[in-house]
């Protein structure tokens, strides 16, 4: 089991410390404005949180992925829309990353790390969700560049991301026909639509994204080379992932911490409803199942951090994370019964939030097609 | 310029005291953090540091223990610690803590010490001014306002009906209250690199502080007798019946409670 350093611990407790004064008494106004938190956005780039995984040369500070999934528990414990808004962004950050040549590393990974910049990764299409390789927004080579044409959906940040990571195809060839680009937000030729209006995260803008013969120069093909957009998505998708469990974690943690907090005060039949033990044993299996999340999702950074494949791990780490998330807070509106349904208390809010998780970055559907293909391939 | 900002390790104001046998504070019973008030004296050290490429070193009078309080101070961004830790200093009383600081000053360069007006724990308040006397340097306490200006410290020193703004010539000592600024977090790179800041440890012998000096026995203030706070009483609630003698009962309260 892998010890957390003396900056490490100094670093969640700063976190925690953040996330208490700071964010989590802000987040129920920019849900309830719809407004990204560009503030606490910025908050968390100051304090060097922005680029916590990334290499000292583009201005990161290298922990281990295990402490900056950490990190994300946290915040979403605060607030759902910014932790996820943060893994999102480190997500976008870490394709550029690993994939960009040289050139391209030193150009525009520096400023996502700072957090000066906000990322945002588009690969889902209307048509293409759970099969994203079917994806159509066509880039043409066009001179010395190309020119991209098509619709991008679901982009979480779409309209306040300054820089977005798009796959589009360069080749009819399947998956081997994608290509990844990295596009800022002042692009001729792209405009974002209105965001989507939906079930929770209204702090968290969910756009489509509209190329129309976007020109879009050749050094901003990611690694220089085309096909290599499919690959690029997947392996990021697959850090997104731990991402997307920690941000579970998170919330569940949250309405666990809500749920023990009310269950401990409201009275009925003369005494506090935790002393009922249908409602202590609710939250014993709350705290089980939190907990049991927590263990795998650590356990799949451990891997990453090891060097090892994560494929089928971050799969099962999200699906059971989500899941726990989605049973969680379930369960922390019924322990507070009829006002838990109210807007006056937070736990209806990660209701809602938690069902967002169970579907992005691959629904539970497709993680658990990763897992059994990886169980029964030969 | 060369700052030093003397901090406190103190019992988390959050948590139960524990009061020992000896009447003072139990401070190995409960959670010990940086004392608050002193994120406002860093804050304002900060500042000079970011403005005037001041140095700032951090200065604490404490036990061993106290050093991961020292490098919570440093993961702001100062520049090195110097902390004073001897079994003799156990028990001091604001004047042998001020006798200790002022030896600690004096074995260092400085033109301006900037302390929290008072610590959490003890709110005696005393020992800036007492550091002051004890060096004949200027003392400009309760700041709320510091501005640094070639040779001269100008402060809004706050008081009930406002603020005094009070000029010195460096070197001064200086305190602050919490209204001064909106302390800063510690960032992570701060905190990774406070690790490897220059710290050093001294004894009293060191700083040529004799231990009669210092310490539970030697000190001029004893305490006989402690009491936790009274509960706070319930406030007096006016309703407001349209009828205007709301405001009329709010300016007799105000007058008997001599607001007014
Ligand atoms: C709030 C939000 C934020 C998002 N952010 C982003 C983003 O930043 N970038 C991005 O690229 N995308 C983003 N997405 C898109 C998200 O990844 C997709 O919604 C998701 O992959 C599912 O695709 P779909 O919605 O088209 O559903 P579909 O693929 O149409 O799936 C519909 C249903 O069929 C099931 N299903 C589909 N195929 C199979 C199968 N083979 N086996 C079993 N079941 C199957 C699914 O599980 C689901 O229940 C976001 C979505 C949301 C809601």
């Amino acid at each position: 089991m892998h010890r957390l350093s003396e900056p490490e611990l100094a670093l969640i407790e700063m976190v925690r410390e953040v996330a208490a004064e700071r964010i989590a008494p802000a987040a129920d106004r920019y849900e309830r404005e719809h407004t990204f938190p560009r503030e606490l956005f910025d908050l968390l780039a100051g304090l060097d949180l922005t680029g916590l995984p990334f290499a000292g040369e583009v201005g990161g500070s290298g922990v281990s992925q295990r402490t900056y999934l950490m990190v994300v528990e946290e915040v979403t414990r605060a607030f759902a829309a910014l932790g996820m808004g943060l893994s999102v962004h480190t997500l976008a950050t870490w394709g550029i990353d690993t994939y960009a040549t040289p050139a391209q590393r030193e150009r525009f990974v520096p400023d996502l790390v700072a957090g000066s910049m906000l990322g945002a990764y588009s690969l889902s299409e209307t048509g293409s969700g759970s099969d994203a390789a079917a994806l159509t927004t066509r880039a043409v080579r066009d001179g010395d560049g190309y020119r991209l044409t098509g619709t991008k959906a679901w982009v979480t940040h779409g309209g306040v991301a300054d820089r977005y990571l798009v796959m589009a195809r360069t080749s009819d060839d399947g998956a081997r026909g994608i290509s990844a680009f990295v596009i800022d937000a002042d692009q001729p030729g792209m405009t974002v639509a209105p965001p989507e209006s939906k079930i929770a995260m209204w702090a968290s803008p969910t756009a489509q994204i509209v190329f129309d013969d976007a020109p879009v120069d050749a050094d901003r093909l990611l690694g220089g080379e085309e096909g290599r957009g499919f690959g690029t998505a997947m392996a990021s998708l697959e850090g997104g992932r731990l991402g997307i469990a920690a941000c579970a974690v998170g919330l569940a943690q949250a309405a666990l911490d809500e749920a023990v907090r009310y269950a401990r005060q409201r009275e009925q039949f003369g005494r506090p409803i935790a002393d009922f033990q249908g409602v202590g044993f609710l939250l014993a299996d709350m705290a089980a199942r939190t907990e049991a999340a927590r263990a795998l999702y650590r356990s799949a950074a451990e891997q990453r951090d090891q060097g090892l494949d994560i494929g089928r791990v971050a799969a099962m780490a999200k699906v059971v994370a989500t899941d726990a998330a989605m049973q969680t807070t379930t369960d922390a509106v019924q322990v507070f019964g009829g006002v838990g349904l109210t807007t006056d208390v937070p736990v209806e809010r990660y209701l809602r939030e938690a069902k967002i998780l169970q579907i992005v970055e691959g629904t539970n559907q497709i993680q658990r097609l990763v897992i059994s293909r990886s169980l029964t391939a030969s | 310029m060369k700052i030093i900002v003397p901090v406190k390790r103190t019992p988390d104001t959050a948590a139960e005291k524990v009061i020992g046998d000896d009447r003072t504070v139990d401070r190995d019973a409960g959670e010990s953090v940086l004392c608050p008030v002193n994120e406002f004296s860093i804050e304002e050290a900060v500042r000079l540091k970011e403005s005037q490429d001041a140095e700032v070193t951090v200065l604490l009078v404490g036990p061993e223990s106290a050093q991961s309080t020292v490098r919570k101070a440093l993961s702001y961004g100062l520049d090195g610690g110097l902390q004073v830790t001897d079994d003799a200093i156990a028990g001091s009383d604001a004047l042998g803590t001020a006798r200790v600081i002022a030896k600690a000053l004096e074995s260092r360069e400085w033109d301006l010490v900037i302390f929290g007006n008072q610590s959490t724990d003890a709110r005696t308040c005393l020992v800036p001014a007492a550091v002051a006397e004890l060096l004949g340097v200027p003392s400009l306490t309760y700041a709320r306002h510091l501005e640094v200006e070639g040779d001269t410290v100008t402060v809004h020193r706050e008081h009930e009906e406002g603020w005094d703004v009070v000029e010195a010539q460096l070197p001064a000592i200086v305190s602050v209250v919490e209204a001064i600024n909106e302390p800063r977090y510690p960032s992570f790179k701060g905190i990774m690199a406070a690790k490897s800041k220059p710290l050093d440890v001294v004894s009293l012998a060191d700083l040529g502080v004799s231990a009669d000096e210092v310490g539970a026995g030697n000190a001029a203030a004893t305490m006989y007798e402690f009491e936790p706070r009274p509960p706070k009483e319930a406030g007096t609630v006016v309703e407001d019946d349209g009828s205007g003698a709301a405001a009329a009962q709010l300016a007799d309260w105000m007058v008997d409670k001599k607001f007014a």
